[in-house]
This record gives structure tokens, C-alpha cells and sequence, in this order.
């Protein structure tokens, strides 16, 4: 049995002599941080999650990339507009949603399982296509503005000085320009090339919180000593930045990019209904929200599902952010099963 | 005589950690009487500072507490917030170990004194500011009138400590409770913290209860010592009993681990040192830091000269500021010098690149003071030993898996700790760490930095051996970094002392520790206390009477 991570106390010098010769590999410190990741059930779920709801996501329209497309296995496309149908649900409205769990007569997916739009378009298409737009921009906007975060931020604090001063007036200079004026108008310009091209703008201007964060932390950590132990040891800069002093750093990065990602989606809807972002007849899930929001009293499913989704995502982006901040983190011990409890309530004491 | 000012009976004090009760003291009995001072040692975790806690009632809310403490004939355990509140620093008062943080540091020292004053006593502020400067008077604080004024950082590390006192004192306790009230004060200013303490106790006849690791302060001034060892009282009694006839073998080993003053008679062997190179060579070496906004440059190492040769190993002591850790960050290339030339391996260090510098660093180590901030806490202890190998490129994969079970194995630590993070080790575990890092690549000289500062008395005297044995196994020279003049004496055939940046003097162990010539030097050994009660008190008056 390993007594790794088994408790945060230091142990007693005087172990039995079969712990003092145990062979032990010698695992890296990325290898105990997948091990812990991995040991982590509600980031693993999450990421479970995530991943088939990815691919769930975009087969079901289909897609294209570099030539090779796949139709989607969906029967409608957002611009299909069928007629708008009253029956074959509970709630017998127009546009319902024929979705039902509950056994009866209407058990089932049926035509329209998330309901129409007041058109009479098939509403699983547009949540569909719209989750795809919105997963896009929050992947694109995390690891670009992540990155840039990261590294700015890194060198920043580790070099201080003039490097220090330069990246941080230009953090100034981007923090003081509301990211939504820079968006409509990048969006009223380049909003036709596409959602992906905007999220690669916003990215760019949505680092600057970050790399604050990261620079202080590095300010404090590049004067520990272990940081001078790495350099006698004959460490390179680069290798102290991205070896010893940035997993010190990761629970404040992994939070932070985690609020980026999610600020994304809401950073993409405002856009949106601004009419900047997304330009219809795309869709993205904000948008699908903000343009029904009058309907809310009347026909709720159209804010249901959509909302539903947004949840499920960041949620799972929030679980996988912690579980890697605890695999990271030595000091986040692993729960105790059942049966280790038991084997501690034995008395500790020795006299 | 009258009940005594303190008395504990039965006293356990237990934690819930983790659904488990653990014992942090066990039926503790002792009594303080009024003008006595009784002495709680013990090593870390032992539970001394427990028992101080229980007594103020500022235990961590998953305390359970049973057994009785009378203080002046009365129950203060489980009495109501507000009875506390009218003991604590009015019949009770505690000196902290560590002034700068127990001292608020917005306020002056004299509010903080006058603040206490005034929540006791029916006083208005210009009575309170009087007396506040008579106490600061009564402990000695240079020019009380204007230091009343001043805020924790103006003072010097003693004078804090003197103005906790003042404020401990403001309100004449019956019962102070000093919890290593010198442990962070350099061994002049501690021998002057406990003359005036112990003229206090005579002045004001109240009790005093003193909680500490160091043998030498116990054996100044105490009158009974506790005897402390996981939570349970291994020994009680007089201090002549103690020191002379102790009958517990913990008491006995932890005398035994004391490092004293010139009693070490074991000589290590003189190195040949005509005709080979130093590893070392510093001369006329000036550092600076440079200056910051308007704070000016500083000078901390001035004029210094120091030849280290193989297999010799140098002791380096001062007080704290006098730049003994800048010299030794500076052997190894972490600070630029000023002026004057620093060798190491023969190769000079001042004008070296980043890439030659890499190169010396190869055949130098470095212990840092503390083990808890030397590792990285992110990093398995495996990987930063392997590291010094693996940059060097001497080893790859299994090969440094094998070197690192060498390394971890010589320093005595099991091969199954390699996957461990440095927190779950205990200090003088990581610190062995530390060593094995150090060692790594075989260096020619190894830099130590107050290496055992951080450590129990007990773990520092195994610490040492184990250093001795690897000393003598690689016969790598050592410059041995310690404000602690007993250990130095253990380990160094040389001895080197540095006041305020400069050296004072430099010379064979013998000739520094028996004869020492320079004033400084000689105020220095004066000032170190001997864990033994009555060569303690001629030591005293002999450095009393040199003062005045």
C-alpha cells in the first residue's frame, strides 16, 4: 500500500524497516500531476462530460475542415424552416418542444425535441449550432488570452525592470479600452470573416487581468530560495520560469483563465445582441438567449436549452480547472476512503 | 508564603484533527510562585507552547481541554470571555517569540503600550503616556521621550522585543509567560534581554514562565525546569537537578546534544594546506546593493579576504546583518561584486559569464537556512536532487534514478521518500534534502548556509554528524555559515568573524574560541549562554563587571 499523500503531516523518523527499503520508481513531477489529475473523479467526470458533449455537439450539424466534411446526423438545418407545428406535445403550444422522458403517448424525441423558433425553424438545430459558435469562442478567447497571460505575465515578473515596465503600461493601455467598444467595432468591420477571427481579437485584448495576477505571483516567488537552489543547480532562466516557479503559480492561473472562459460566452452574447458578435442567421447560444428573452413568460424552452448548455459547460470547465489546480498543488490531500478512516480511528498515540 | 501566582493540575489539552483526538499535552502539574521563574523545554512540537496557549485560554477552537489552572487561587478555565478578558494583561501578560509580528505595525509601540494601559485602568491619555514612558525608561530603551513615538520597524530587532516587554509589563502581572522570547535575537542582544528580565523578576517579584528550546537561556534563568517530550512531562525539578543529575535518558540525550563551547576535545585532521590551491579565494571583496528609489546603496560586505582550502572546513560567524550570507551567495556567484576578486576552483568568478558561471557552479554547493523555502513545494524531493545531476548532463533516466537513490541513501533518507513532496518532511528531513542536493555533483566546496538554524537541538546534533561523516568521506571544503558559535566549534577547523560587513578576525578554532583577541570576538563567546546553571552565573558576572 503507498502512504503517499496519505497525510500532510510530516511522518515519524522511525518507519518500519519494510517502507524504508520499498523500491520506488522515480516519478517526475508531471507524472504525479497526471496521476493525481486522473485520481481526481470530479474533474475526470467533467471531462467526460465535456468531451462527449463536444462531440455530440458539433457531428450533429456537421461540419467541414480542409475538405473533408461530414453531413451531421441531424435532419434539419438552421435554415430549414418547416412549418410551425401545435400538436404531438404536453403543453400543446405552438412550437413546442416534443421531447419527453416521461412514458406515455408522447414518449420520445419526436420531430422537434427542443421545440421552434417563432418561424418555425427546428430549435435543436439552432441550439446545436449556436453551442458550437459559443464553445468555439471560449476555447479560442481561454488559450489565447491564457497564453499571452501566462507568458507576459512570466517574463514581466521575473525580469523585472524595463521589460517589467513596458508590458505593464501596455496592460494599461489595453485594461483602459472597454472590451466591448474594441469588439463592436472589430466586429462591425471583421464580423463577416467569422466568429472564429473575433474570438482571436477578443483573445487579445482580454490577457491583461492575467498577466497581473501572474507578475505578482512571480514577483513574490522568483525571490524564494528555492528559485536561487534551481540557479546553482544550473537551471536557465527559461527553465526557472516554466519549471520551477510557474506550477507555484498555477492555482491563480487556473482560476483566472477559468473566469476568462466563462466571461467569454457572456462577453460573445453582449456582442451579439449588440448585433456585433454573431451575425444571423448564425447563431450562438447568447444570441439564441438575448433574442428571446421576451419570450420567457410564454415559451421558456426557448431559454431552457440553451441555458441548459452554457451551465453544463462551464460547470465542467470550473471541475476540470480544479482538479488540475489540486493535482498541482501538493498540499491538496486525497480524500480518505472509508476504509483508510476506519484504519485511523485505531489509537495514534504510542504511550 | 501565599498561593502561588500560577498552578496547573492535570492539565491535557487535546486537538480533533481529522476524527481523531490527538494529545497535544498530557496531565501537565506544575506551579510558578511569585519571583520564580520556571522553565518549560522541550523540542518542537512537544507541546510547550500548547500548555502557554491553554493558559490565556487562546487555544484554536478544536481544543478540548480538561484538568484545572489556578491563577492567584482561581479557576480561569472555562470562565466566561469576559472574566478572561479582565486577566489576560492585567495578571497575565505574554511576550511573543517574534516581535515585528506580535507588534502592530500602523501603530506607535507607545499607543499599543497606552492601549493596554487604558483598557485596564481608569486613566486619561496624558497619565497613560507618562507611564508608558516609564516603562519604556524601566526597559531600557534608548531616548524613551521620542522612541514612544516610533513605529515597530524603526526599532532594531532588541528594542522590540524591550517595548513587548514594556507592554507586557504595563500592567505589573503577576505572572508574565514568555514564549522563546529570544530565540529571534542574536546571542549580545539576547544576553542583554535576559539581564533585563531577570532585574525585572527581583524589581517587580512576579512569576515568570519561560518556554524554550535553548538549554543555555534555560540554564540562566531558570529555577525549575519542566522537561517536555511529545506532550507528556518526562522531567521535572530543580535547575541544579536538571543540569547535574538528570535522571530521564531524554533529559540526558538533549543535554548531550547541546552543542558546548570548547568542550569539543575530538580534532579533526589538519588539512595539508601548504602546497595545494584554495577552492575559495576571496580578496578585498566589496558587495553593494545598489540603490533603490531614494533609498541609498548599501554596503554589506566591505574589504573581506578569506582563502578556503580542500578538505578544510571554515566557519563563518556574526550577528545578523554583519553579511555572512552575502559573502556565501556571493562565493557562488548568486550576487555581483563591487570590487576586488573572488576565485573559486581557481577560476575567477567576478567577470564570468552566464555560461562559465554555469560551468564553476558545477563543482560548488549550496545548503540554504531554511529547508522549507530552499525546496520548491511543487517538486517531488526526487527531481530537485536529480536536478544538478540532469542539467549537467552526467546522467539520464535510469542511470540518475540511480544516482538519486545513492544521494538519498547517503543522507540517510529511504528510497521510497523520492516521490514525497518537501511538506511531507519534517524539517531536519528536508534539510538532509537540501544536503543531498548540494552534493549532487560532487562539489569541490560546499557553501552552508546557518544550515541547523531551523532545527530542533536534538535533530541538529545528528545533522552535524551525518555532515562530519560525508565531510570526511568526500573531503570537499565548507564554508560553514552560523550565528551559533557551538556549532561552529563542532564542525570548523577554521574560524572567521565578521562584524558589520568587515572581518574582524580570522584564526584556528583554538585560537578564536580559547584566545580570542578582538573585543568583538571576545563579546561574542562572552555572550552565548552555557546550559549549566553555575558556570552560567560566573560567566554573567564576569561579563557584567567588563561592562561597567
Amino acid at each position: 500500500m503507498s502512504i503517499f499523500g496519505r497525510r500532510t503531516k510530516p511522518v515519524e523518523e522511525q518507519i518500519d524497516g519494510d517502507i524504508f527499503n520499498k523500491e520506488t520508481d522515480g516519478l517526475s513531477q508531471g507524472q504525479i500531476v497526471r496521476k493525481r489529475f486522473v485520481r481526481h473523479r470530479g474533474a475526470m467526470i467533467s471531462l467526460v462530460v465535456l468531451l462527449s458533449l463536444i462531440i455530440f455537439v458539433f457531428s450533429a450539424l456537421g461540419f467541414k475542415i480542409f475538405g473533408i466534411g461530414y453531413g451531421g446526423w441531424w435532419k434539419y438545418k438552421i435554415t430549414d424552416i418547416p412549418n410551425l407545428r401545435t400538436t404531438g406535445c404536453s403543453i400543446e403550444l405552438p412550437g413546442c418542444p416534443t421531447l419527453d422522458l416521461l412514458p406515455g403517448k408522447n414518449f420520445g424525441l419526436g420531430d422537434h425535441p427542443f421545440g421552434q423558433d417563432d418561424l418555425g425553424r427546428d430549435y435543436f438545430a439552432l441550439v446545436m449550432r449556436g453551442a458550437e459558435r459559443s464553445i468555439e469562442v471560449m476555447v479560442v478567447i481561454g488559450l489565447v488570452a491564457g497564453f499571452l497571460g501566462i507568458v507576459v505575465g512570466s517574463i514581466a515578473g521575473f525580469y523585472r525592470g524595463v521589460i517589467d515596465a513596458f508590458f505593464m503600461r501596455l496592460v494599461d493601455f489595453i485594461i483602459t479600452i472597454p472590451v466591448i467598444v474594441i469588439g463592436s467595432v472589430l466586429g462591425y468591420h471583421f464580423g463577416s470573416k467569422g466568429v472564429l477571427f473575433l474570438a482571436l481579437f477578443l483573445g487579445l485584448v482580454s490577457w491583461g487581468g492575467l498577466s497581473r495576477l501572474v507578475r505578482g505571483d512571480f514577483l513574490t516567488l522568483r525571490e524564494r530560495e528555492f528559485v536561487d537552489a534551481a540557479r546553482v543547480a544550473g537551471a536557465s532562466n527559461r527553465r526557472i520560469i516554466f519549471k520551477h516557479i510557474l506550477p507555484n503559480a498555477i492555482g491563480v492561473i487556473i482560476v483566472n483563465v477559468t473566469l476568462i472562459m466563462s466571461g467569454a460566452i457572456l462577453l460573445e452574447a453582449a456582442l451579439s445582441y449588440l448585433g456585433f458578435g454573431v451575425v444571423p442567421p448564425d447563431v450562438s447560444l447568447g444570441l439564441l438567449i438575448s433574442q428571446y428573452q421576451d419570450s420567457f413568460t410564454t415559451r421558456p424552452w426557448l431559454f431552457w436549452y440553451p441555458g441548459l448548455i452554457i451551465i453544463i459547460v462551464a460547470l465542467s470547465v470550473n471541475f476540470i480547472g480544479d482538479g488540475l489546480r489540486d493535482a498541482f498543488d501538493p498540499r491538496q490531500r486525497r480524500r480518505i476512503s472509508r476504509k483508510d478512516r476506519a484504519a485511523e480511528r485505531q489509537p495514534i498515540v504510542k504511550k | 508564603m501565599s498561593s502561588p501566582v500560577l498552578k496547573v493540575s492535570d492539565l491535557t489539552v487535546e486537538f480533533w484533527v481529522d476524527g481523531v483526538w490527538y494529545p497535544a499535552a498530557v496531565n501537565i502539574n506544575f506551579e510558578v510562585e511569585a519571583g520564580q521563574t520556571v522553565a518549560i523545554v522541550g523540542e518542537s512540537g512537544s507541546g510547550k507552547s500548547t500548555v502557554a496557549m491553554a493558559i490565556m485560554s487562546l487555544l484554536a477552537s478544536n481544543a478540548r481541554v480538561s484538568g484545572g489552572i489556578q491563577l492567584k487561587g482561581e479557576e480561569v478555565l472555562g470562565a466566561s470571555p469576559q472574566v478572561l478578558q479582565k486577566y489576560r494583561g492585567k495578571e497575565v501578560a505574554y511576550i511573543f517569540q517574534e516581535p515585528m509580528t506580535a507588534l502592530n505595525p500602523v501603530y506607535t509601540i507607545g499607543f499599543q503600550i497606552i492601549e493596554t494601559l487604558r483598557n485596564h485602568f481608569d486613566m486619561g491619555p496624558k497619565d497613560a503616556k507618562a507611564r508608558a514612558i516609564e516603562l519604556l525608561t524601566m526597559v531600557e530603551i534608548p531616548d524613551p521621550e521620542r522612541s514612544v513615538d516610533k513605529y515597530p520597524h524603526q526599532l532594531s530587532g532588541g528594542q522590540r522585543q524591550r517595548a513587548m516587554i514594556a507592554q507586557a509589563l504595563a500592567c505589573d502581572p503577576a505572572l508574565l509567560i514568555a514564549d522563546e522570547p529570544t530565540t529571534a535575537l542574536d546571542v549580545t542582544v539576547q544576553a542583554e534581554i535576559l539581564d533585563l528580565m531577570r532585574g525585572l523578576r527581583t524589581r517587580l517579584n512576579s512569576g515568570i514562565l519561560l518556554i524554550t528550546h535553548d538549554m543555555g537561556v534555560v540554564a540562566d534563568m531558570a529555577d525549575e525546569i519542566m522537561v517536555m517530550q511529545s506532550g507528556h512531562t518526562v522531567e521535572y525539578g530543580t535547575a541544579d537537578q536538571i543540569f547535574n543529575r538528570p535522571t530521564n535518558p531524554y533529559t540526558q540525550q538533549l543535554l548531550a546534544s547541546v552543542p558546548k563551547l570548547g568542550s569539543t576535545t575530538m580534532r579533526i585532521l589538519e588539512p595539508s594546506q601548504a602546497i595545494r590551491e584554495p577552492v575559495l579565494k576571496l580578496s578585498n571583496v566589496t558587495i553593494e546593493y545598489p540603490k533603490r528609489g531614494r533609498l541609498p546603496a548599501f554596503v554589506a560586505v566591505e574589504d573581506f579576504s578569506l582563502e578556503i582550502f580542500p578538505g578544510e572546513i571554515v566557519g563563518l560567524v556574526g550577528e545578523s546583518g554583519s553579511g555572512k550570507t552575502t559573502v556565501g551567495r556571493a562565493a557562488i556567484g548568486l550576487l555581483p561584486i563591487k570590487s576586488g576578486n573572488l576565485e573559486v576552483v581557481g577560476q575567477d568568478i567576478s567577470g564570468a559569464s552566464q555560461k562559465d558561471l554555469r560551468r564553476i557552479r558545477r563543482s560548488t554547493g549550496i545548503v540554504f537556512q531554511d529547508p522549507a523555502s530552499s525546496l520548491n513545494p511543487r517538486l517531488p524531493i526526487g527531481e530537485s536532487i536529480g536536478e544538478p545531476i540532469f542539467l549537467a548532463k552526467i546522467a539520464k533516466d535510469k542511470e540518475l534514478d540511480k544516482r538519486v537513490e545513492d544521494l538519498l541513501a547517503s543522507v540517510e533518507l529511504p528510497r521510497s521518500y523520492r516521490n514525497r513532496y518537501p511538506h511531507e518532511l519534517s524539517g531536519g528531513q528536508r534539510q538532509r534534502v537540501g544536503i543531498a542536493r548540494a552534493l549532487a555533483l560532487t562539489p569541490d566546496i560546499l557553501i552552508a548556509d546557518e544550515p541547523t538554524s531551523a532545527l530542533d537541538v536534538s535533530v541538529q546534533a545528528r545533522f552535524l554528524e551525518l555532515l562530519q561523516e560525508l565531510q570526511g568521506q568526500l573531503k570537499f571544503a565548507c564554508l560553514f555559515i552560523s550565528h551559533d558559535l557551538g556549532v561552529v566549534d563542532i564542525l570548523a577547523h577554521r574560524i572567521a568573524v565578521m562584524q558589520n560587513g568587515k572581518l574582524v578576525e580570522v584564526g584556528s578554532r583554538d585560537e578564536i574560541l580559547k584566545h580570542p583577541k578582538h573585543p568583538y570576538t571576545q563579546r561574542l563567546i562572552g555572550a552565548v549562554p552555557v546550559p549549566d546553571p553555575a558556570e552560567q552565573r560566573l560567566r554573567r558576572e564576569a561579563r557584567l563587571a567588563a561592562k561597567y
